[in-house]
């Protein structure tokens, strides 16, 4: 009986996580409550800021959604003037990890031209949720 | 890690689904049998987690079974993450077959029911729940230097 329901719940919860993770990944949202809200800066990244948008991955050995996000990111800044794409493998940058509340990877920081956090995101996103926050990074004052 | 060794996606859905199946009736089935079950489980997961991905006996079935009806994979991919996932794996089934043994059915059947919940997730939406969260359990964890 107990197994029944150990099964039944299993089977419940595997569709709650699979739901959540489906809408949650790659919507580009608010910083969360406790993370850093200053910034980053061309030391933090490793390279310089791009001159309208930065969009900075954290990326872990253990992530399969992390090579086409990278591949995604590479592909638009290489296409959209003024943006950089920078990959931050996030184990050895743990500080960061911490200072911006960095749970999953990929997470995707999108900065404006000052390296301010515009939006971010977690998990692979679509090409058009990462075209719509440059936008927002680029445009309008935050 | 010099040469990342790399594998057939598909055929981790496979190994997560039999994963699942064999889980499920974990659960489900009459006592002597289901820590039998539970301990073939275990045997697997440290096969694929200590010694190879492709040494399972589930994913030597997918490669002498399904593959050959289905062609070869159009990408393949890393291997680290899905070995990481089978450490887990095997973390959460060895714990519930400690506990069923040592009489504590339901700590056994938590166990159980979580490693099936990952099998589960990664069978049917391709998702790896211990590869997601493992950043978030480093955080906790000195930076190395």
């Amino acid at each position: 009986m107990a197994g029944i329901v150990a099964l039944l719940a299993a089977v419940v919860l595997t569709a709650v996580v699979a739901w959540l993770l489906k809408t949650r990944n790659g919507r580009f949202a608010e910083q969360p409550p406790r993370a850093d809200r200053s910034g980053l800066t061309a030391d933090d990244i490793g390279t310089e800021l791009g001159e309208r948008a930065t969009l900075v991955q954290f990326s872990s050995a253990f992530c399969s959604p992390c090579r086409a996000t990278r591949v995604l990111l590479t592909d638009i800044a290489a296409k959209v003037d003024g943006v950089v794409a920078v990959d931050i493998d996030a184990e050895e940058h743990l500080d960061m990890v911490r200072r911006f509340g960095i749970m999953r990877t990929p997470t995707v920081l999108v900065l404006d031209a000052d390296g301010a956090i515009s939006t971010r995101a977690s998990g692979l996103p679509r090409r058009e949720q990462v075209l719509a926050a440059l936008g927002q990074a680029v445009g309008g004052p935050r | 890690m010099s040469q990342p060794a790399h594998v057939d996606p598909r055929g981790l859905r496979v190994v997560a689904g039999i994963t699942a199946v064999v889980l499920a009736l974990v659960l489900i089935t009459p006592r002597p049998l289901s820590v039998a079950l539970l301990a073939v489980q275990v045997a697997v997961f440290a096969i694929s987690a200590l010694v190879s991905l492709q040494a399972s006996p589930y994913a030597v079935l997918f490669a002498k079974v399904v593959r050959p009806r289905i062609g070869p994979p159009a990408e393949l991919e890393d291997a680290r993450p899905p070995r990481f996932a089978q450490v887990v794996g095997l973390g959460f089934t060895a714990a519930a077959l400690i506990a069923f043994l040592a009489g504590a059915t339901t700590v056994g059947y938590v166990a159980t029911a979580f490693a099936l919940v990952a099998a589960l997730l990664n069978a049917s939406v391709g998702l790896c729940l211990g590869c997601e969260f493992y950043l978030a359990l480093r955080r906790f964890t000195p930076a190395r230097a």
